[in-house]
């Protein structure tokens, strides 16, 4: 594991004049985007306003005009996501241990066959980023629905991503589960330096863990401190005329 | 096939002093492994039903071997089955309907044109029997030899990518975000699927050759905590099963592919039993 050395606000992703049709439907258009390293970006809109839409293109699954492009020290570098999938659901009678879950996702080695020492203390070293290791010989069926999502944030930043995003993690997640997630992504960012981008339909936390709010709504309505855009006009209007849930 | 032959006389015993019953025996015990290994993929990946339907795409390739008179209908067989699982990823990737309705069309459809070809022209049906039964008995030194290199293939494939098999069954979207191929790796796994079921439909016959597909697995779910337990008690409850039964059948004189389902069954019941609480 690595970090990617102390470049300050030298490295960002950046997507600039993206546009994604479906057929005629411009789901996007001309969306412009800045992240940085060590910030935490919320991605909010209302219900079909493209936020899956823009992920889905980050990720590479989305055929997209404009370009995404992702540089340390003003070097281009090819870029590396870590991925949490929204509320991942796994059979609940799949025998699979976290272990081999680790193994499978990340090793060479078979997984069905018995891990090696080194293979278990790196996967127990994942798990740690999550204040997971107690978890390594469960079965993924039989974690609770905040175990399972901590054991793919540990998953997603094994190797190590440049950007890490997560769709929708506080969605089905009370209150205190919801601090507790939020503390570990504060917690993550400034251990590994590295930006993270999450959907969300909670405005309640943005205030105190958020740097950086980005409204999109087919392209992006407004961005900035979490404070200046939840009293925006465009906020309000987005949120009226949307329909969505706030 | 000399040294297997001294080594079954070396057992003792009636039952193995003849020479087709050490066939059979060799032959159960290459395709105990080769079902427990599919089995835990087939399961996991919730494909029961799909290899169902792929035996009997199967019987249509055998009935258009016989059909056009071909020597050897197996290798028709495992051609039209190979195409029939292709034909079906590429309608289930184009459609809206259900993964087990386009299931039960391509299924009924081999169904109705295996019997069609077979009984064209008021030609008998008898014939097909064996392939509906299976004969394990039947099983010949150069079809065991390709038995073999199947298991060797399918080992091979195990050892290289069972790790991407997996993420892609349990979980599509993660295995999709960390940029395995998941159609590819699907469509990999049908065809060898495929392969493997109509190749050993007729000893096992088509009737229950889905049992040694399903039934390991689901048996060793019962019980298995992860993978390795899980891959164990798959190929041995298969490998059990398999040598019991040949051996069941042969003393009551019935057909070996029920009695080896029966006997995994049984296998089921047992870890039903046993099963680990829901935790």
């Amino acid at each position: 594991m690595h970090t990617h050395g102390d470049c300050g606000h030298a490295c960002c992703l950046k997507i600039e004049d993206l546009s994604v049709r479906f057929g005629t439907d411009a789901v996007l258009e001309h969306v412009d985007l800045h992240m940085h390293c060590g910030q935490i970006v919320a991605l909010i809109g209302p219900n079909g306003a493209g936020k899956s839409t823009l992920i889905r293109a980050i990720l590479g699954e989305r055929d997209y005009t404009g370009s995404i492009t992702f540089s340390t020290c003003g070097e281009r570098q090819r870029l590396r996501i870590g991925y949490v999938p929204q509320s991942p659901t796994f059979d609940r009678g799949d025998p699979i241990s976290v272990l081999d879950l680790f193994c499978a996702c990340t090793g060479k080695r078979p997984a069905f066959l018995r891990p090696g020492k080194a293979a278990r203390q790196k996967v127990l070293a994942c798990l740690a980023n999550v204040h997971g290791e107690g978890l390594i010989d469960k079965r993924i069926g039989a974690l609770s629905g905040g175990e399972l999502q901590r054991v793919l944030l540990a998953l997603a930043l094994e190797p190590m991503p440049h950007i890490l995003i997560l769709d929708e993690p506080l969605s089905g997640v009370d209150v205190e589960g919801m601090d507790r997630l939020m503390q570990m992504l504060d917690e993550i960012r400034k251990k590994f330096n590295l930006s993270i981008l999450m959907t969300t339909h909670d405005f309640s936390m943005l205030d105190r863990y958020v740097d950086k709010v980005v409204l999109l709504q087919k392209t992006v309505r407004c961005v900035g401190a979490p404070k200046d855009v939840l009293t925006s006009e465009a906020f309000r209007q987005a949120f009226q005329m949307g329909g969505g849930a706030v | 096939m000399t040294i297997w032959y001294a080594l079954c006389d070396a057992l003792g015993g009636e039952m193995f002093s003849m020479t087709f019953m050490k066939n059979a025996l060799l032959a159960v015990l290459l395709m105990g492994p080769l079902f427990g290994l599919l089995s835990t993929m087939i399961v996991s990946g919730k494909m029961s039903f799909f290899s169902d339907a792929l035996g009997h795409s199967g019987f249509t390739g055998i009935a258009i071997g016989v059909l056009c008179g071909l020597a050897a209908p197996t290798y028709a067989a495992i051609g039209l089955a190979v195409v029939f699982a292709l034909l079906f990823s590429f309608v289930q990737s184009r459609t809206n309907q259900s993964a087990d309705t386009v299931i039960g069309v391509f299924s009924s459809t081999a169904v109705a044109l295996g019997i069609f070809i077979a009984t064209l022209g008021g030609s008998s049906f008898t014939k097909f029997n064996k392939y509906l039964i299976g004969d394990i008995l039947s099983v010949t030194p150069g079809e065991i030899a390709m038995l073999a290199c199947v298991l060797l293939a399918v080992c091979v494939l195990w050892i290289f990518a069972s790790n991407e098999f997996f993420v892609a069954a349990v979980h599509p979207a993660l295995a999709q975000s960390r940029g395995l191929d998941v159609k590819k790796t699907k469509t990999l796994f049908t065809v060898c699927i495929a392969v493997v079921v109509t190749m050993a439909m007729r000893w096992v016959g088509l009737m229950v050759i889905n049992s040694l597909l399903v039934l390991p697995a689901a048996a060793a779910r019962n019980v298995a905590k992860n993978l390795r337990q899980y891959h164990l008690l798959s190929v041995l409850l298969a490998l059990g099963g398999s040598v019991a039964g040949l051996i069941t059948a042969y003393a009551l004189g019935c057909s070996a592919g029920a009695t080896i389902s029966l006997y995994l069954a049984a296998c089921f019941a047992v870890t039903f039993l046993l099963r680990k609480k829901a935790a």
